[in-house]
């Protein structure tokens, strides 16, 4: 081959090369998507395996689908870490719709609809019974629930959450309020909100979200402890331009500019709030009992430092508090023996008392809590309620008593409103306004959140 | 039609044009050989094209008349349209896009313009003051607009922009958290980060007038501002159309700004710009097919600027 010609060849592969590189970029799936048995084992993929940084978290996940594999030595569970995917509704939608999701892909409880739209999901129903997964009778029925239409399981819960007051006990000790003792109403939560921020150094009393969809979330969780709810019992029309919707944004409004102790920062969403948690900088905010875990894991804080109460109320304990969770979902097209496959992991890792995501012996020593009082996943009084409850009780390294204001006062959940996040981003404007606005008009808030809710009702349908 | 024998000469066909000569033909194979790096290079970028810009056009707008319900996906006509045009928020975010595209021609338009004449007038430290003016360039614009977000735009008192306000006695400001600052505080943080490579192109234009224009005109008296009336702006004018065409279409897909610095919607919805609304439903709505519709309905307004643009330049040459 002559020295041009030759140049040439190597160019034009080069080239080649090239554009299939660009093409293999283009292509979103993976040669190896682990969809089929390999060497007679059966393969499967599954997602939210922890992040490089969370390096306990990795270890133990790598830890168990070691055991795991020991124990079913013809499964492969191949974990796949999709970053922030996890908790990233964008992440996750793009994921879903664009086809990549994993075998076994994680989603919120209230992303069936969605799930079920993508026709990305398998029906598991004939599949699911206590020799796949053997606590299956003692899993609460109301997370169950969650996960099935039409009498069809398409996916299994692995964690569950409502919410309380979740409040900083160094500040409270600060501030010389009673730690044991929280708030119960939002009267006493101002009034606890005003002597906290009179600490000054940029501490806010109570903090609360206006953004992202995270004020609606919010709001929603707020009109719920008061009685109210969100639509009507048809799901067709709005149903919080009322005196409780009215009272719950006056109440921000007044401690943002009457009290000045909900902070000067507003438009906060998920992690900007936690951030300042982490920080010291929040007296109370209203969240679930692992937003002390994120708050310790991912913002730089302390345990020690955080305690719950239940969810204020009007004149006493809330009505209902909001509730949710998470679990995972079967992707459409998989075999019998994957889909147990994936379901015999699911149960090791995230239905089992004393393993996987309950393995408290293993927790105890490193920086994850045993103690709190959620994921409440089995119903009261099953054997795996009373398993759970007996090993967290021995091996808790958070201070249980901090948190029985919150476990010792169950308060009735309720779930979110249909087209949630749709109707949320609605309200995120109300709640905007009144935290940044001093002349904000609440009356003309609640009505034109409640004509764009009803447009989202009468027109949108298609969120979860 | 003249046909090639096994030797390579054309057999004579009476009454049909004579073939090309060997030679021509072979010169062409050579040119087609010469060509064909280039060609094999083509195809990755038409590839990349075709599937990552062509392909998802295409698919928007069809997708744009369809629902996809459980896995089917049907036909429905305008109704995501439909929709989509009573979103309670769809005029809300088409005020805001204009707006912001508006005082991005206003100030985001005319200041590199005005920097790059400065710069220009220079005589010392040009090279260091043009890697000044470029250096925000370089920085993600995702840092850049965090830097703002937290430093800048702080609305306490502790805020760079608060601060300075302040030692000047002059009013604070809420920034990103007033609904009448939102806008004017995005387009300042936008300017601030694209600037540089607007000011090099205008540097570029504004280094090819020559001399003897200003010459002629400072010999007939004509101060600093008659000279950039009647000199600089008449022989920057293609670039200053291209640019403001340019600036419009940029603008008006408004995006990170709000998504980072407002958190997106901002307070009361001051934020929300249509390229955020098409990410609002995408994404946390599971409404793709109405995120399609408004999509294509961007398409057509940016297509419509781009047509006018055109009209307009093809009049002037």
């Amino acid at each position: 081959m002559s020295a041009p010609l030759y140049r040439k060849v190597v160019a034009v592969a080069a080239a080649a090369g090239l554009a299939g590189l660009s093409l293999a970029a283009c292509s979103t799936k993976s040669d190896d998507d682990g969809s089929s048995s390999s060497g007679g084992k059966v393969s499967i993929t599954v997602d939210c395996q922890p992040v490089a940084s969370q390096k306990e978290l990795l270890a133990n996940w790598n830890a168990d689908v070691d055991a795991f594999e020991k124990e079913n030595p013809n499964i492969e569970i191949k974990s796949v870490s999709v970053g922030t995917q996890c908790n990233n509704p964008p992440d996750f939608t793009a994921r879903l719709q664009g086809g990549t999701t994993t075998d076994v892909f994680y989603g919120y409880m209230t992303d069936l609809q969605q799930v079920l739209d993508s026709g990305q999901v398998m029906d598991i129903t004939e599949y699911v019974n206590t020799s796949t997964v053997p606590t299956w009778d003692s899993v609460d029925a109301g997370a169950k629930a969650a996960f099935t239409d039409g009498g069809k399981i398409y996916g299994i819960p692995t964690k569950n959450y409502s919410m309380g007051l979740v409040y900083n006990k160094n500040l409270f000790q600060q501030a010389g309020l009673d730690v044991k003792n929280p708030p119960k109403t939002w009267a006493e939560v101002r009034e606890a909100a005003k002597k906290i921020s009179a600490l000054g150094n940029g501490i806010a009393g109570y903090s609360e979200y206006s953004a992202g969809n995270t004020g609606g979330w919010h709001f929603t969780a707020e009109i719920y402890s008061l009685g109210g709810q969100m639509v009507t019992e048809d799901g067709k029309k709005a149903d919080f331009n009322n005196a409780q919707g009215k009272q719950v944004l006056q109440t921000l409004k007044d401690m943002r500019f009457t009290d000045n102790s909900v902070g000067e920062k507003q438009l906060l969403q998920w992690p900007d709030l936690l951030t300042n948690a982490g920080a010291g900088k929040v007296g109370m905010f209203i969240g679930a009992p692992d937003a002390t875990t994120a708050i310790v894991t991912q913002f730089q804080g302390k345990y020690q430092d955080w305690a719950m109460g239940p969810m204020p109320g009007q004149d006493g304990p809330a009505k209902a508090t909001l509730g949710g969770g998470e679990g995972y979902f079967f992707k459409k097209g998989l075999s019998k023996e994957q889909v147990e496959a994936g379901l015999k992991w699911l149960a090791y890792q995230k239905l089992t008392p004393g393993k996987g995501q309950f393995d408290y012996v293993r927790a105890k020593p490193q920086n994850n809590p045993v103690g709190l009082p959620q994921p409440q996943l089995f119903t009261v009084g099953s054997a795996a309620y009373n398993q759970e409850l007996e090993q967290r009780k021995a091996n808790a390294n958070v201070t249980v008593e901090d948190f029985a204001a919150f476990e010792n006062n169950p308060v009735p959940v309720k779930v979110e409103p249909p087209n949630a996040q749709a109707v949320y981003a609605v309200l995120d404007a109300a709640m905007s306004a009144v935290l940044t606005d001093s002349k904000a008009n609440i009356d003309q808030l609640l009505k034109t959140a409640e004509e764009k809710v009803n447009q989202v009702l009468a027109t949108g349908g298609t969120g979860s | 039609m003249a046909t090639i024998t096994a030797h390579g000469k054309p057999a004579e066909v009476s009454g049909s044009r004579p073939r090309p000569p060997a030679r021509r033909q072979s010169r062409r194979k050579r040119q087609l050989q010469n060509n064909l790096t280039g060609y094999a290079f083509l195809i990755g970028a038409v590839a990349c094209f075709a599937i990552f810009s062509w392909y998802p056009m295409v698919r928007g707008v069809v997708m744009s008349f369809q629902r996809t319900r459980r896995g089917e996906t049907t036909w429905v006509g305008w109704d995501n349209y439909e929709r989509i045009i009573n979103d309670p928020s769809f005029w809300t975010a088409w005020k805001n896009t204009f707006y912001f595209t508006a005082l991005a021609l206003i100030l985001g338009y005319a200041v590199p313009f005005f920097v790059a004449i400065l710069l220009n007038e220079f005589r010392h430290a040009k090279g260091y003051l043009r890697i000044l003016v470029y250096l925000p360039v370089m920085l993600p614009p995702a840092s850049a607009l965090f830097l703002f977000k937290y430093y800048a735009y702080d609305p306490s008192d502790a805020g760079l922009f608060n601060a300075i306000l302040k030692f000047f006695h002059l009013p604070t400001s809420e920034w990103m958290q007033s609904t009448t600052m939102t806008m004017p505080a995005m387009v300042i943080a936008s300017t601030w980060m694209n600037m540089g490579a607007a000011v090099l192109i205008y540097l570029a234009a504004l280094q090819n007038i020559p001399g003897e224009l200003y010459e002629a005109a400072e010999i007939d008296g004509a101060g600093i501002w008659r000279r950039i009336w009647n000199v600089t702006i008449p022989q920057t004018k293609l670039i200053l159309s291209l640019m403001a065409m340019l600036q419009i279409v940029a603008t008006m897909q408004l995006f990170i700004e709000p998504l980072i610095l407002a958190n997106g919607a901002g307070t009361q919805d001051s934020a929300t710009s249509v390229a955020y609304l098409i990410y609002q439903h995408g994404f946390f709505q599971n409404d793709l097919n109405g995120a399609a519709a408004l999509g294509v309905i961007m398409l057509i307004v940016l297509a419509g600027f781009s047509f006018v643009y055109v009209r307009l330049t093809s009049q002037q040459d």
